[in-house]
């Protein structure tokens, strides 16, 4: 060390504090404020998680933000031009038919209309939650000057993805309600049962997307491997056939898949006609509360130290 | 030493970061299984800081000098809240703006406008607020024909010329600035010089981390020397600047 280190000015505006730090006491250096807009205090962290009360409070002060980053994305994809809604609509629709044909040949022609729908509501539902984890996987990744440059809670950019995938699963409700009518399934007050399942894939969706960003970031060709682990997962999901039909040497792949009981549950109202099973509830929220939990901790815990691994 | 009318702005105390990075240029999953079967380790510890301390009180512009790789921006990083310190902690009084290398323009394929507006609300601001400023942040950039057209069409002065527009038009008690000066043609950078002179004499405190010298000199009250992740020197500005310039000789 030179010896000029402790050079320092008298009356100076500046000044290098000549002890070695001491905790004060009394003072607010207890508390921690992330990214509020009066005091400051950025400390080491050891532990690895940011007090989470305040996280969430940055998060949801800041939900605009995550609306406007999703709203420009899915301009960017065309979503208000009405090509674009068009698109929005046949894909979907494309897939499901495809799928229909497919598993109507294997099956040797014994799929009616109310399977089709079935499949559809399924393979929608599906997509909500896959779409969330396309879009979430690269979030943390794409916005690298944004992080290298502004401090704010990181969670907000997968959530900003998840926030896109609903906007994409909400026109395919009305291109599936036509089908449902014409498929003459019940409608009554058991259809209420989409909301609280909804909020459940949702959740579920929050932490897959959660867990994939924070992983991208450690392993770059994560995105290249989850079209085929999410394509996978599609057909050990009860989507191209009904949870009741697997054979029980195969049960073992529903109890292992965190959304088969949500799906399940999906197709017991829209198909069935019923409520969900309490067991399909609880083990379903069960999975979609356990990843939540875990990819958000994942992700938060790592969040800090992204702007070094970008 | 500080006293006791002045306010604190910004305190760092004892900090130190320290960061492992991989020889990798992309870490992949691939590779970590290759090398796991391997045994090798690739991770490589970089202290970019080292126990730096000291404060700044309102009101003041500091500057700080140093070789590239010298803890700068690091620096600058951890007192904006975007790096953690590894140890030691970092206080900050009043609304931080910040104007760090690489601007504004996180999305290339994104417009100057959704830039801006995204910018402005991951830093904390409102709609409206941001609403209130966005004609002022173009109209100083000069950039008024290009705001809905996506950045990748942008040259690398009018990046600048937005980052800095930004940066400067969002009223921060705290204003931190990293190489960023020099952006634009000449008649943008004395446009430049003149507001960040009108922002140092107005009761800011702005942290300016620059290889021009005689902006140092000229802006700045104080300023410290970093070299190697250690501060050298802390002064006046033109007793830093000789004590650099003495060293690089």
């Amino acid at each position: 060390m030179s010896t000029e280190t402790e050079t320092s000015r008298e009356n100076g505006a500046v000044t290098a504090p000549k002890r070695p730090w001491t905790r004060r006491n009394g003072r607010t250096s207890g508390r921690e404020d992330e990214f509020s807009s009066q005091t400051h205090v950025y400390l080491p962290h050891a532990a690895g998680l940011p007090p989470l009360r305040s996280y969430v409070r940055e998060v949801w002060r800041r939900r605009e933000f995550a609306l406007e980053l999703s709203r420009t994305r899915l301009r960017a994809q065309h979503f208000n031009t009405v090509f674009g809604q068009l698109w929005l609509v046949l894909n979907p629709l494309l897939l499901a038919g495809v799928y229909f044909v497919l598993v109507d040949i294997i099956r040797a022609h014994s799929r009616g209309l109310d399977f089709f729908a079935h499949l559809m509501a399924g393979l929608f539902a599906y997509y909500f939650v896959s779409n969330s984890m396309r879009e979430g996987v690269k979030s943390v990744v794409k916005g690298g000057k944004l992080i290298l440059n502004t401090a704010f809670p990181r969670g907000l950019l997968p959530i900003a993805s998840v926030i896109t995938a609903f906007m994409r699963f909400v026109p395919t409700i009305f291109i599936y309600a036509p089908v449902h009518i014409i498929a003459g399934l019940p409608i009554g007050p058991h259809l209420l049962w989409v909301f609280p399942l909804i909020a459940l894939l949702t959740v579920l969706a929050c932490g897959l997307a959660m867990f994939v960003a924070a992983a991208q970031v450690y392993f770059r060709d994560l995105s290249s491997f989850l079209p085929y682990a999410l394509r996978v997962w599609l057909y050990v999901s009860p989507v191209l056939y009904y949870a009741h039909e697997v054979p029980s040497r195969y049960k073992w792949l529903l109890d292992a898949n965190p959304l088969a009981p949500l799906l399940t549950a999906w197709s017991d109202v829209l198909n069935g006609g019923h409520a969900p099973t309490a067991s399909d509830l609880a083990l379903g929220g069960a999975w979609a509360f356990a990843i939540f939990v875990l990819g958000a901790l994942f992700f938060v815990s790592r969040e800090r130290e992204f702007a070094v691994r970008i | 030493m500080l006293s006791a009318s002045d306010k604190l702005s910004i305190r760092v105390e004892d900090v130190s970061v320290t960061y492992r990075t991989s020889f990798e240029r992309t870490p992949t999953l691939r590779s970590t299984v290759l090398r796991l079967g391997r045994r090798e380790r690739v991770m490589r510890e970089i202290e970019a800081l080292k126990n730096v301390s000291f404060d700044v009180s309102h009101g003041t512009v500091l500057g700080i000098l140093g070789a590239n790789g010298a803890g700068k921006s690091t620096l600058v990083r951890t007192v904006a809240g975007i790096l953690p310190p590894t140890d030691g902690r970092v206080e900050v009084r009043g609304r931080v703006s910040t104007l760090l290398a690489l601007g504004v323009g996180f999305n290339r394929d994104l417009s100057g406008r959704e830039n801006v507006v995204l910018g402005g609300l991951a830093a904390g601001l409102t709609r409206d607020q941001m609403e209130a400023k966005y004609e002022e942040i173009v109209e100083f950039a000069e950039l008024e024909e290009f705001m809905e057209l996506p950045m990748r069409t942008y040259s690398s002065g009018m990046y600048g010329r937005l980052g800095f527009s930004v940066a400067v038009s969002m009223d921060p008690d705290i204003l931190l600035i990293d190489e960023a000066l020099s952006v634009g043609d000449a008649r943008f950078r004395r446009k430049s010089f003149e507001k960040m002179r009108e922002l140092c004499n107005q009761a800011r405190t702005i942290v300016l981390v620059s290889h021009s010298m005689g902006s140092i000199s000229e802006l700045c009250d104080a300023a410290i020397w970093m070299h190697r992740g250690e501060l050298r020197m802390v002064d006046e500005p033109d007793a830093v600047i000789e004590a650099y310039t003495r060293s690089l000789d």
